[in-house]
């Protein structure tokens, strides 16, 4: 073979691998939508989106509940989560030792990235759940209520998700948080400024988009998260009136139920799956755009 | 250092594809010769069935070592479309067949109770099928209702579509009142054990075979779950264990249909359920 | 009004407090896990078949298991991830196409592993049967490839950005073909950042489970061809604790967990120091 036609097939190889997360990501719209269209078609998009029961054997697939299910944790770890991780990010960035960070904070950090859900799962199983049942059955408001005296629940799931983000929040506004220009740092300190002034003045102000960023990529990851939520949030598909509740997320509905599923709760669960498919790809291109501003 | 570097990694990026290749090339041989077992045996289907099934199966080619037979999980609603399909050579389900999955050969290898569990303290020890029916209605909400001490009761559930919330359903509920919906839902036998054991006022149903001093089963109208009241059909909540075929079995898969319904693989579903013979 | 020093002063003993709190939150999860699962740590746990549906006797087959698994996995999605980025950051100026394989490879990374799970019970599992023989080891890992191949693109491509342009130069103006120069200059100085991230790409393969749940069987047995069913140590473990409900076995396959995810983790910063100081050398 020549040599330019041989290079000319090194290319077209390597075009055809580069289109191939691509073609996954098509691939993956296509089949969901694919297997959960029917179901939106027979029932109606309001009454399969805004539809308050999940009741498979008697033909009820409303979502509404998963889909607030899936917005109450994922906000109650956004609450938990950012404070913790932001200033983290601001305590690594600008104030410790480097001795400290390198040898200690930063593997924390990540194994704490590193250790599977299901680990967490099986920790907050076993060690939250309990905690919070012990306290809210001793609330009289609480512990008349079945579903609110289990332990498991929002809160339960919420904090332990807000654990999982804290890695994903921490690195991103990092990155943002060291990557502001000196100048301004030192000009601020050079006007007098105490340096937390400087940081809450200066700095933070500066990387606010990739702070803002590292926050929704931690929200895409947490409204994603699966197996250690269906251990920990009870999973009964009621619309949650209390941060007690016990309840059902997306990921969790299609978890839980696919296994034993047949027919038209199949399809009902991959329903599930577009709504989630589409609420990521939103989340997606908001933090791509949130990156892209502050980068053009 | 580099040039050996790189040789070395596209060296092993090719032995590691062409033994993927290999592998792909490698299968379906051997079909049954006459007489001597031998061949490929697919088993898909409801996770209940899968550990009865390894243990089975890991018996079974003990004896015939040419045999090789795959268990893979799904779920029941997967193990009878596999079957139906002929994408499995034995589908397995943890519920009975419903009207429209009826076209398909089915054996029954087991019978697996299902218990009533509270948590070992709770003094209650006997509840009639009425009782149960009114607590996992919503009816009865209070333990102080039944005799036993005051605290709301938490109602564990499976969820829709498992085979022991069908059987539980069909044989407690009845056809009118459904399971309230105040009930946490976990997915197996397991975490709702696990869960009632952590919870004094929690209740749930399990598979027979699931019971452990952990928790306490309940008598129901005065008839303890056991493996002999099941028998006798004294206790009456139970369900079957499916093994699912698309017609009349032949050669490997018949011996091995055959094998489990014999004394001797009947003697290994004794071990953790309820044989039917 | 406060002053500003005392504010100074609260707002350190707040930062510390934060990022020693994240500290504290990962050795509690690490100290309980081992509590419950030390007894368990043996190398017969390590080496025996699971009894009695996983409650008893070891996980062997599963930590076979997990490594065949992402063997597979990883020979699947390497190549087609370096090739990817090699083209991304060689080959193409920014045009529209080259913005739609980057939307792709973004959108793909933050897809949540149970509806690629999804996809591919669908697609390698149901569709591509005769092929893949359904829940299988193979079914398993296409699944997990396409999970682990935004990873592997992003790291490879800021691997190959670090390569200084005066060696692309030089190589080009010794008469070198682009080929050439991509396979014996950019790639092997590229090596170490390839690598680190073939481990990150190991590290969520070792630990996901959601995805697998729906398309790799869960068998108990150790699988001998690409169709077999298999299962991982963290599928073994979520089954476990749920299904079977013995806790102590699961907290032992955690703490296996935790430590093959450690011990990931260290080799990964060893082969970025010992690379480095070697290129450097």
């Amino acid at each position: 073979m020549q040599r330019s036609q041989r290079e000319k097939v090194y290319k077209a190889l390597l075009f055809c691998s580069a289109l191939m997360a691509l073609f996954v990501i098509i691939l993956i719209g296509g089949f969901i939508f694919k297997e959960g269209l029917p179901v939106f078609m027979k029932y109606g998009f309001k009454e399969i989106f805004w539809g308050t029961e999940w009741r498979p054997s008697e033909q009820l697939y409303g979502q509404w509940p998963m889909v607030l299910g899936s917005i109450y944790i994922t906000l109650g770890a956004l609450c938990l989560g950012v404070p913790l991780g932001v200033l983290t990010a601001i305590f690594l960035a600008e104030l410790a030792p480097r001795k400290l960070v390198s040898l200690l904070i930063r593997p924390a950090i990540e194994l704490l990235a590193g250790i599977p859900s299901v680990v967490y799962g099986l920790f907050g199983m076993t060690t939250i759940v309990p905690v919070i049942r012990a306290i809210s059955k001793k609330v009289p408001a609480y512990a008349e209520d079945p579903l609110l005296s289990t332990g498991y629940g929002i809160v339960a799931g919420a904090i332990i998700l807000s654990i999982m983000i804290l890695p994903t929040i921490i690195n991103v506004a990092e990155d943002a948080i060291r990557s502001v220009p000196q100048d301004y740092k030192e000009g601020s300190l050079a006007l007098g400024a105490t340096h937390w002034q400087t940081i809450y003045r200066v700095i933070v102000p500066a990387a606010k988009s990739g702070i803002m960023a590292g926050v929704v990529l931690g929200l895409g990851r947490a409204l994603g998260e699966t197996m250690a939520i269906i251990m920990i949030v009870g999973n009964s598909p009621v619309i949650p009136h209390s941060l007690l509740s016990s309840v059902r997320s997306m990921t969790g509905n299609i978890a839980i139920e696919m296994a034993y599923s047949s027919g038209e709760h199949t399809q009902a669960l991959f329903a599930t799956g577009i709504i989630l498919f589409v609420f990521i790809m939103l989340i997606n291109s908001l933090a791509m755009f949130i990156v892209n501003k502050e980068a053009g | 250092m580099s040039k050996l570097f790189k040789s070395k990694f596209f060296a092993i990026v090719l032995v590691m594809m062409i033994t993927v290749v290999a592998g792909c090339g490698q299968e379906k041989e051997a079909q049954s010769e006459e007489n001597e077992l031998e061949g490929t045996i697919q088993i898909a289907g409801s996770t209940s069935v899968q550990p009865l099934s390894e243990e089975l199966v890991k018996a079974f080619m003990a004896e015939n070592n040419k045999v090789r037979i795959n268990v893979a999980g799904g779920g029941s609603g997967a193990g009878v479309k596999a079957a139906a399909a002929g994408t499995a050579d034995i589908g397995a389900s943890s519920r009975e067949l419903k009207e429209e999955e009826k076209n398909v050969k089915e054996y029954v290898i087991a019978l697996d109770g299902i218990a009533i569990i509270v948590h070992k303290d709770n003094p209650v020890n006997d509840l009639s099928q009425e009782d149960i029916k009114k607590i996992f209605a919503g009816e009865i909400t209070n333990w102080s209702e039944l005799g036993g001490e005051d605290g709301a009761i938490h109602v564990y559930n499976r969820e829709d579509g498992s085979g022991t919330r069908g059987a539980f359903t069909e044989l407690i509920m009845g056809k009118e009142v459904s399971i309230t919906d105040k009930a946490i839902i976990q997915n197996s036998t397991g975490a709702v054990r696990t869960a009632v054991a952590g919870d004094k006022t929690g209740i749930g149903y399990i598979s027979l075979g699931g019971i452990n001093e952990e928790i306490k089963a309940l008598k129901v109208d005065g008839v303890e779950a056991t493996v002999e009241n099941i028998k006798t059909k004294t206790y009456k909540i139970y369900r079957p264990f499916l093994y699912l075929t698309q017609k009349e079995p032949e050669g490997v898969v018949k011996a091995y249909i055959d094998w489990v319904l014999s004394l001797e693989g009947q003697g290994i579903v004794a071990e953790h359920f309820i044989p039917v013979k | 009004m406060i002053k500003p020093q005392k504010t100074e002063r609260v707002a350190k003993v707040v930062l510390w407090t934060a990022a020693m709190l994240t500290v504290i939150t990962l050795v509690l999860i690490l100290g309980y896990i081992f509590l419950h699962g030390f007894s368990k740590l043996s190398w017969e746990f390590l080496t025996t078949e699971p009894e009695a549906m996983g409650a008893e006797g070891g996980i062997f087959s599963s930590l076979v298991g997990t490594i065949i698994f992402t063997i597979t996995t990883i020979i699947v999605a390497v190549p087609v991830g370096i090739a990817a980025a090699v083209y991304l950051c060689e080959y193409t100026k920014n045009g529209i196409i080259t913005k739609l394989i980057r939307f792709g490879t973004d959108a793909l990374a933050g897809i949540p592993s149970i509806v690629i799970g999804l996809f591919g019970f669908a697609f390698f599992v149901t569709l591509l049967k005769p092929l893949t023989g359904g829940w299988s080891l193979i079914s398993g890992a296409l699944t997990g490839a396409c999970m682990i191949l935004p990873t592997l693109i992003r790291t490879t491509e800021e691997a190959i950005k670090a390569v200084p342009a005066s060696y692309r130069e030089g190589s080009y103006s010794l008469g070198a073909t682009k080929w050439q120069t991509i396979s014996r200059i950019i790639l092997p100085t590229a090596m170490p950042g390839i690598l680190t991230g073939v481990i990150l790409g190991i590290g969520r393969i070792v630990g996901e489970t959601a995805a697998l749940l729906l398309t790799l069987g869960g068998s108990l047995f150790i699988p001998t061809k690409l169709t077999d069913p298999a299962s991982t140590l963290s599928l073994h473990l979520y089954k476990v604790a749920m299904e079977v409900g013995a806790m102590d076995v699961a907290f032992g396959a955690a703490a296996v967990l935790i430590l093959t995810v450690l011990f990931i983790n260290i080799s990964a910063a060893l082969i970025m120091s010992l690379l480095k100081k070697k290129t450097i050398a």
